[in-house]
């Protein structure tokens, strides 16, 4: 059950069979994971490097269980992209680390078509885990393996992403993931936090957070980036909070249904777009994103590194 | 230092290119098409010392020793000229010198070049100036250096305008690669160059509305998360521009054009009688946004790709004399700046080898402007918004021509250019037209594949 890709470098063109494999595959690990010894030697043979050019914390440490969960040998590298003004170009740093046999590359890159550039000139898989704005797949997978456990069918399921879409990797990989996948997907946000023409990627826009709200059975909630401040894309963090900040409050004034399913890929800003009221409530799942992250990281391991082994 | 130790004809020479000087030629038997003189019939010329000095159905025994070029169903049209080329020297001659640029101007079928002046030291005074056009003497294309319009191309103090005017015969300005940031200083500049009639080319980019951009904002920056570059950055600057040149009478000739509203807008200034003119890139015709989606550097220039109107609007700009001129913006890179992440990607890409059979594939082939256009567009035109005197094809005249084959299909080899540059988005293209060769200041360069026409 190898998927039909050699890479993970985005969810866009990813067939509904390939996200139906590794959802499936992540919930074969998640209950790995709760065993007494959480761990199977099915990527003993494989090594991998987790290229971080950009700041991670959870995703490396995400990526980094998953991989020694499977037994795989694993090696971080911690690059910043100005070493390229340095002299040395990333094709170089990958191909030095390919010299010393490497298997999978993990990468973040603050820069968007990283990983296509990358896939181009070594020989590697290579796993996005993030490319500045463009894709942050595994992240859309963690989601929609999470969405599923809670809501089983994604046919007809309305998610609402919500904050600034024009600057998210998340928004995007969870636009084309859930799509192929048959959800219907919006955003909602400040205009200027949404791209011109992202109709045109079959996804409604709305402004008004509090009809967002009623059109949705699923919020994720982006986090905001303090710096758009600065850049003028909204005026402030207390009006951001006024307009777009979720809380019980705004979610019964608006009538949002009770099953209404609150995420967010983390950290959360709380207090401006997520009261500590929802971020800690029943119907949050983030902290079961997070375990999910673990599960579907391992199977899109598994799944690129061939899928042949048994999973025990 | 010596980055080439051959000349421009050298270079051609050891490509396979015929390269002579001062040989008498019979080009027999082409079609001469000549917009400026209503000229457009199949007819033979004599060409002597560099001059021609008959022109008529030419009998070969009535003639001083001599090469015949048979050209039976090939053009030949006044030499092809290049008014947005950079050159890279001086400063950066890793990307490119002035021998290797021109050998690639003379390849592509152009006789004369404008080179931009954002080199290391910019083209900012006449002393500079002199010395690049000195490197291009003797060779087969000529050199006219494009004067920059403020000091460092800071876009604060002019140059020595009328310094560059005297010295070198500098015939534009511009600080291209960078726009004249303030309207004030860009109404003086216009003012100013009123002394010569001479003319300004612009880069029209709001840097404020462009800010990180690396392609055009639209579906398709939003899908690659890559920064958008809006086409407003191009067109509030076209507009700004448009409204200080009919304020001061000044001439004001549009860089490298590329959204629907900027072509619009300069519809307008043109119906109102302002002192406009603009010029289109290949590669704003033949390519839109969408290409951005491999993260290829070979689709990344500034201004970037522009939607699929965009590119229509082009078209029919070019179609309906909006737009005057067509220009490669030829921008050489090192293959090591090109394979790096889109964003640190340099802009700009090479045309000069390319231009030609992209302008037939794209405008030709769709019935958007026939052979006399192009000429006009690609030879006529240039000339006379630099108010540098045209080129004849009449007895006594300057030989200064372009040999085209109008039927050629070939496939554009990166390798085989004769720029250093290796940065096209065309590779692997088929085209349906090429040059064959140009005739000036007595050479005669001839493509390899062209060779066995003489006789």
């Amino acid at each position: 059950m190898a998927l039909q890709s050699k890479h993970l470098l985005g969810l866009e063109g990813v067939s509904r069979e390939d996200i139906t494999s590794i959802l499936d595959a992540g919930l074969s690990f998640k209950e790995i994971l709760n065993r007494p010894i959480p761990k199977v030697p099915t990527l003993r043979h494989v090594t991998v490097v987790n290229a971080f050019f950009e700041n991670s914390t959870r995703t490396r440490i995400s990526f980094e269980l998953a991989e020694k969960r499977l037994s795989a040998d694993v090696v971080n590298f911690s690059g910043s992209s100005s070493s390229v003004s340095k002299g040395e170009t990333l094709i170089d740093t990958i191909r030095n680390l390919e010299a010393m046999k490497i298997d999978i590359v993990v990468m973040r890159h603050p820069l968007p078509g990283a990983p296509q550039l990358l896939a181009r000139y070594c020989d590697s898989k290579v796993v996005n885990a993030g490319d500045g704005a463009h894709e942050h797949p595994t992240q859309a997978l963690l989601d929609m393996m999470t969405l599923r456990e809670v809501r089983g069918e994604f046919d007809g399921l309305r998610v609402t992403l919500v904050g600034d879409i024009s600057h998210s990797r998340v928004a995007i990989s969870n636009i084309y993931g859930l799509q192929t996948m048959g959800a219907k997907v919006a955003v909602c946000g400040p205009p200027t936090l949404i791209p011109r023409h992202l109709e045109r990627l079959g996804v409604t826009v709305y402004t008004d957070l509090d009809e967002a709200i009623r059109n949705s059975d699923v919020l994720n909630v982006l986090r905001i980036q303090m710096e758009r401040q600065d850049q003028g894309l909204f005026p402030s963090i207390r009006e951001y909070h006024a307009l777009y900040g979720i809380n019980r409050e705004r979610l019964n004034s608006a009538g949002a249904s009770k099953d209404l399913v609150i995420m967010h890929p983390g950290p959360i800003n709380r207090g401006v777009e997520l009261d500590a009221d929802i971020a800690d409530g029943p119907q949050s799942v983030i902290l079961q994103q997070v375990t999910n992250g673990v599960a579907v990281r391992m199977a899109v391991l598994f799944l690129l590194a061939g899928g042949n082994n048994e999973l025990e | 230092m010596n980055w080439s130790s051959t000349s421009a004809t050298d270079r051609l020479s050891h490509a396979g290119f015929l390269t002579t000087r001062g040989t008498a030629l019979l080009l027999k038997g082409a079609r001469v098409i000549d917009p400026a003189q209503g000229l457009d019939k199949v007819i033979d010329l004599f060409i002597e010392k560099g001059k021609i000095t008959h022109i008529g159905k030419l009998v070969q025994a009535d003639l001083p020793k001599h090469k015949v070029i048979n050209l039976r169903g090939k053009i030949i049209a006044p030499g092809f000229f290049d008014m947005h080329v950079h050159l890279r020297e001086p400063g950066r001659e890793d990307k490119e010198t002035i021998w290797t640029g021109t050998s690639a101007a003379a390849a592509g079928g152009f006789t004369a070049i404008a080179c931009m002046p954002n080199t290391d030291p910019p083209l900012d005074n006449s002393g500079v100036i002199k010395w690049v056009i000195e490197q291009a003497e003797g060779g087969p294309v000529a050199v006219h250096p494009v004067g920059a319009i403020t000091r460092g191309r800071e876009g604060k103090r002019l140059t020595d305008i009328g310094d560059m005017v005297q010295e070198a015969g500098v015939r534009m300005f511009s600080d291209d690669g960078s726009p004249v940031g303030t309207a004030e200083v860009m109404r003086h500049a216009l003012e100013y160059c009123k002394i010569n009639d001479l003319v300004l080319s612009t880069h029209s980019e709001d840097l404020s509305l462009a800010g990180k951009g690396v392609m055009r904002e639209g579906e398709f920056s939003t899908k690659l998360g890559l920064p958008g570059w809006p086409s407003l950055a191009e067109s509030v600057m076209v507009a700004r521009d448009i409204l200080l040149a009919e304020f001061t009478g000044g001439r004001l000739h549009v860089g490298h054009i590329s959204s629907a509203e900027s072509i619009d807008l300069v519809r307008w200034a043109k119906a109102r009688g302002v002192n406009v003119t603009c010029e289109a890139t290949p590669h704003h015709m033949a390519l839109t946004d969408e290409a951005c989606t491999s993260f290829d550097g070979n689709y990344k220039m500034n201004p970037p790709l522009g939607t699929p109107e965009d590119r229509d609007a082009v078209l029919l700009g070019l179609k309906d004399g909006t737009i005057d001129v067509i220009a490669t913006d030829h921008a050489p890179h090192t293959i090591e700046e090109s394979q790096v992440e889109f964003s640190l990607v340099p802009n700009g890409v090479i045309g000069l080898e390319t231009a030609l059979g992209v302008v037939a594939k794209e405008l030709g082939a769709k019935k958007f402007l026939d052979w006399t256009d192009v000429v006009q567009k690609m030879a006529i035109a240039p000339r006379e918004i630099m108010r540098l005197p045209a080129v004849a094809i009449a007895e006594g005249s300057e030989a200064e021509l372009t040999i085209i084959d109008p039927e050629a299909i070939w496939k554009v080899d990166p390798e085989r250019f004769l720029t250093k540059g290796r940065n096209t988005p065309f590779g692997g293209w088929e085209l349906p037209a090429k040059s064959l060769g140009v005739i000036n200041k007595g050479w005669l360069v001839l493509a390899p594949d062209a060779r066995m026409l003489i006789s």
